[in-house]
């Protein structure tokens, strides 16, 4: 049995979305359940994996038992083997979380949602296990049509801003077929692991390079890297809240790792950093994709819509790190997938509460929330300072390598970058503190009568919010652990 | 020197931060005011029991976590930290009694956020003054300055909302601005960050670059006040007065300075920063503020914001005794967290048992107010003096020291500028006591029927001037760890 936890990883979700689409007609309460049990399954597998990992290295698996280059390969290495269980723990606790919002945001439709639930995950995690580029793209798919279905659902503007995101997605998923296309043509092979032993010989060849900025363009749309990031604030703002606050912490950090993925697995970092000489360019778009996330964010007066271009500023930090070329850009990178994912999910689950009891997210809507709901407000605290990069939150520590990263390679405009983010996120953090704080009260003075209203979200919804805000720092706590067990293993030695 | 490796650091910044939920269950305002004390208590109690190790020389060690490959966190008490924490953690046992006798005598909203608050803000501090690397030093520092936010906001009102927007700007601009990548360049200059007797960095870096990181680091620490990057304080002081007082003449300023000193003798190095020749110029950056702050202060009419600039000038004593850049200027840096701690706290102690008793906040409405608070005004004497310098009073051995200081780093017109400032000092703070006491009947402010202040404000500030005056005639705890410290 255990030996087939790469495949039970993919297969069970997969599986289950069937079942619950026809429970869905017959008995909508089992829905739920089972949505739970698959993605309980796919996250006890994925930590399981990773421990597997830690103990014996690479974890190889040929689906069906046809061998690779012509069989689908799964493979498991440090750096999915981490990223899988941030994923799946993720979508696991968004779940348990999301179950009265769903509820009651649709009350007739819990049973598609589900099914688009649990077949994004599916999606989701085959990106992450395969190893196979063709695959990838399948199932890249797989997790975009969920997603376009997910974020329908939401309210009126929604349709507007999913086919707006459909085409750009759609756009963006082609190029990435386009340059896998490019590659089979050269390399005649479509297994990664494959492709980066045939193409050392091919480094010079004009196609090579078409295919990897075709794949790279491609893998930017998906995870919106300012320019490219138009498709993305409206559709998050616009879900359900269950859906943003499954597709905000995922979708952006999945395309992360495809993109470090080729850079390191399929292209290898002699090809990008030494033959391609496009690293440099590349940091300066992230620098300007941090600052104008930034900017973006600080002009909007809805909380949904600010933390979105936070997603998009922070698209920047890692596309930063990962490109600055050196170890601990890299390291911050990747720690920074897990540690985005953590916090993104923190505040979306804090706009769901939010909504859930005031119906709405726009920032008048959020006068007094500080004692309406404290234990909420308190998460978004804790949220708000990880994303602000406080120690011991874990932002802190993914920032920390970042900047590290762009010292040890002289590039100070990115650190200037990361710093200037930072400063921008206390504001936009604190100016949401302070109508939470201040606004009811703003008039007279304040003496112990004030009746205390205490109305926060049911449990179901607050259990989860809390744990994710304790895990956001126990994670700050063992990066050391994170980083010398995982992360240096899962970084080829060719990065120094 | 020994090393013992101990959990206590730990606890005696574990010991209020636990407190917090006792004090959010607790069911009446006296069981919260209970565990305050307890906490206040077991805090100073744990401090004190490392001090007899501390003062034999050895150092007390304790790693929390090794949350980056090769830097920790990690607590390292030594003379210096140890100093800091006794002022800090003895005088929150006195605060706590004066907030409850402020805080209920105005009848104010809130307190229990208000007491969660101070004690997550103490935790903070004991934290910064046992942290063993710049990390540390960098999360305790950051938590101080978040948990201070609701406290000086705590009125709620639009005036708190502006000062806590400014207190932000400044304190929290800087360290991330400027802290955060000055320590991680050091990082990467040194490949540590582990505070060393004569520092880490000799021998490493341009003198250009070793210029800027030290500016960095001396403008990122804004707590420590350095015009330009001062007036959060006087804005600061909207909060309720025992936050003032504690906080913003002990705790908050202090680790302000106490960053300061700890990054220029335990990361620079006063050996490698006197060869590269830049005492001089952070001299003349203190030299300014001390001066410019007191004349700022001579011209203020609210007692509180006068005290605040008072404030900004004595701490720049501090980071002048560190510039000097020699023994007896960092003993008497070193003494001055002490000592000046003590008298200011006295001070804002007083202007709070005013605004209690009175409600008058202005000194021009506070003539004759003597007569009425013969108590208050004579703490306010005391803390006065010791914050002019002036015997019998714990101030006097710490602008000694300093004064010795400038002489045996050769810098004269320092020396005349501490002797300007404490006659400056002299100039605002007297005419206020002479107008509390010396007027006719007909010229005093304040009807008989005036009294003091409630006892839980009090007896406080008795106990800080009689503090003061003791700190006089037995400073000798403050000033052996100050000569340990200073080597």
């Amino acid at each position: 049995m255990t030996q087939h936890y790469p495949a039970l990883l993919v297969i069970v979700p997969l599986l289950a979305a069937f079942i619950i689409s026809v429970f869905g007609w017959i008995y909508k309460k089992l829905c739920y359940p089972i949505a739970v049990a698959a993605l309980g399954v796919s996250s006890y597998s994925s930590i399981s994996l990773l421990l597997r990992v830690l103990k014996e290295g690479v974890v190889h698996y040929q689906l069906g038992g046809w061998a690779p280059p012509w069989g689908i390969a799964y493979y498991v290495d440090h750096l999915n083997g981490l990223i899988l269980v941030a994923v799946s723990l993720v979508a696991f606790v968004n779940l348990i979380a999301a179950k009265k919002s769903i509820e009651r945001e649709f009350p007739e439709k819990t049973g598609p949602f589900y099914t688009l639930y649990v077949l994004m995950v599916t999606g989701l995690l085959g990106i992450l296990i395969t190893g196979d580029a063709f695959n990838l793209y399948v199932l890249l798919e797989i997790a975009s049509l969920t997603g376009y279905g997910l974020i329908a659902l939401g309210e009126e503007r929604a349709l507007l801003a999913t086919l707006n995101y459909l085409y750009m997605g759609t756009i963006g998923a082609c190029f990435y077929l386009l340059g896998v296309g490019y590659l089979y043509i050269v390399t005649g092979s479509l297994n990664m692991a494959d492709i980066a032993t045939i193409l050392p010989a091919l480094y010079q060849s004009k196609a090579v390079l078409a295919a990897f900025i075709i794949c790279m363009v491609g893998v930017w749309l998906k995870m919106a890297f300012f320019p490219l990031h138009a498709w993305l604030p409206n559709a998050y703002t616009f879900a359900p809240s269950a859906s943003s606050s499954l597709i905000a912490p995922l979708m952006t950090k999945v395309m992360i790792y495809v993109m470090i993925r080729l850079m390191v697995s399929v292209f290898t970092p002699e090809y990008v950093f030494n033959t391609l000489s496009i690293a440099e360019p590349i940091v300066w778009l992230s620098v300007i994709a941090i600052v104008m996330g930034a900017v973006l964010a600080l002009a909007e007066r809805n909380l949904k819509k600010m933390l979105t271009y936070i997603v998009v500023a922070e698209v920047g930090y890692m596309v930063g790190g990962a490109w600055i070329g050196n170890r601990a850009g890299m390291t911050g990178a990747i720690l920074h997938i897990v540690n985005d994912a953590l916090m993104t999910l923190c505040v979306f689950l804090v706009v769901g509460n939010i909504v859930y009891k005031i119906k709405g997210y726009a920032f008048k809507d959020l006068k007094g929330l500080f004692r309406r709901m404290p234990f909420t407000m308190g998460a978004f605290v804790v949220g708000a300072l990880a994303i602000i990069g406080v120690p011991p939150t874990c932002g802190f520590f993914s920032k920390w390598y970042l900047i590290t990263g762009a010292i040890q390679a002289g590039h100070y405009s990115f650190m200037v970058a990361l710093v200037f983010s930072s400063l921008i996120n206390v504001v936009l953090f604190f100016r949401v503190f302070e109508i939470g704080y201040y606004e009811p009260f703003s008039g007279h003075h304040g003496h112990e009568s004030h009746p205390e209203v205490i109305d926060e979200a049911p449990l179901g919804m607050l259990i989860p919010l809390l744990v994710v805000a304790a895990g956001i720092v126990v994670i700050g706590m063992y990066t050391g652990n994170i980083v010398t067990h995982i992360i240096h293993f899962a970084i080829p030695h060719g990065i120094i | 020197m020994e090393i013992i490796h101990s959990i206590k650091p730990f606890l005696a910044v574990l010991a209020s931060l636990l407190v917090t939920p006792f004090l959010v269950w607790s069911k009446t305002p006296n069981s919260r005011e209970t565990w305050t004390f307890a906490a206040a208590t077991m805090k100073f109690l744990i401090v004190a029991s490392m001090v007899p190790a501390v003062l034999k020389g050895s150092e007390i060690v304790y790693t929390v976590a090794e949350v980056i490959p090769g830097v920790a966190v990690k607590f390292r008490v030594d003379a210096l930290g140890m100093l800091f924490a006794i002022v800090s953690s003895s005088l929150w046992i006195v605060t706590s009694a004066y907030s409850i006798g402020y805080m209920r005598g105005l009848n104010e909203h809130s307190q229990t956020r208000y007491f969660c608050f101070f004690a997550i803000a103490l935790s903070a501090t004991i934290g910064v003054a046992f942290s063993g690397n710049l990390l540390t030093l960098y999360l305790f520092y950051e938590m101080l300055s978040f948990a201070t936010y609701p406290l000086v906001t705590h009125h709620q009102d639009q005036e708190a909302r502006n000062s806590g927007r400014k207190y932000l700007l400044y304190i929290i601009g800087s360290s991330v601005g400027l802290v955060l990548p000055a320590m991680l360049m050091v990082y990467d200059l040194s490949g540590t960050l582990e505070f060393a007797k004569q520092g880490f960095l000799a021998g490493t870096g341009t003198r250009a670059l070793i210029g800027i990181l030290l500016f960095m680091f001396i403008f990122g620490f804004a707590k420590v006040a350095i015009i330009p990057l001062h007036s959060w304080l006087p804005a600061a002081m909207v909060a309720p007065t025992p936050v003032s007082a504690l906080l913003h003449a002990v705790a908050v300023v202090k680790v302000g300075a106490f960053s300061v000193l700890r990054v220029i003798t335990g990361v620079f190095g006063t050996d490698y920063l006197y060869t590269l020749h830049f005492g001089t110029a952070l001299c003349y950056l203190a030299a300014f503020t001390i001066i410019v702050a007191s004349l700022i202060a001579l011209s203020q009419d609210e007692l509180k914001r006068l005290l605040a600039f008072s404030t900004i000038g004595q701490l720049s004593y501090i980071v002048l005794g560190a510039a000097l850049l020699s023994p007896k200027g960092l003993i008497g840096s070193m003494t001055h967290i002490a000592m000046h701690a003590f008298g200011k706290i006295t001070l804002f102690f007083c202007a709070g048992a005013i605004a209690v008793a009175t409600g008058k906040k202005y000194l021009s409405q506070m003539v004759g107010i003597g007569k009425r608070m013969p108590v208050t005004m004579t703490a306010f004497f005391i803390g006065s003096l010791s914050v002019i310098g002036l015997p019998p009073t714990g101030g006097f051995f710490s602008k000694w020291y300093l004064a010795l200081g400038t002489l045996q780093a050769d810098q004269l017109p320092m020396l005349l500028v501490l002797l300007g400032s404490s006659l400056l000092n002299a100039a605002y703070f007297l005419p206020i006591v002479y107008r509390a006491f010396f007027c006719t009947e007909q010229q005093s402010m304040f009807d008989s029927h005036i009294k003091e202040a409630p006892i839980w404000c009090l007896v406080p500030l008795v106990i800080t001037a009689v503090g003061s005056i003791i700190l006089f005639f037995y400073p000798t705890i403050f000033l052996r760890l100050a000569t340990l410290a200073a080597g």
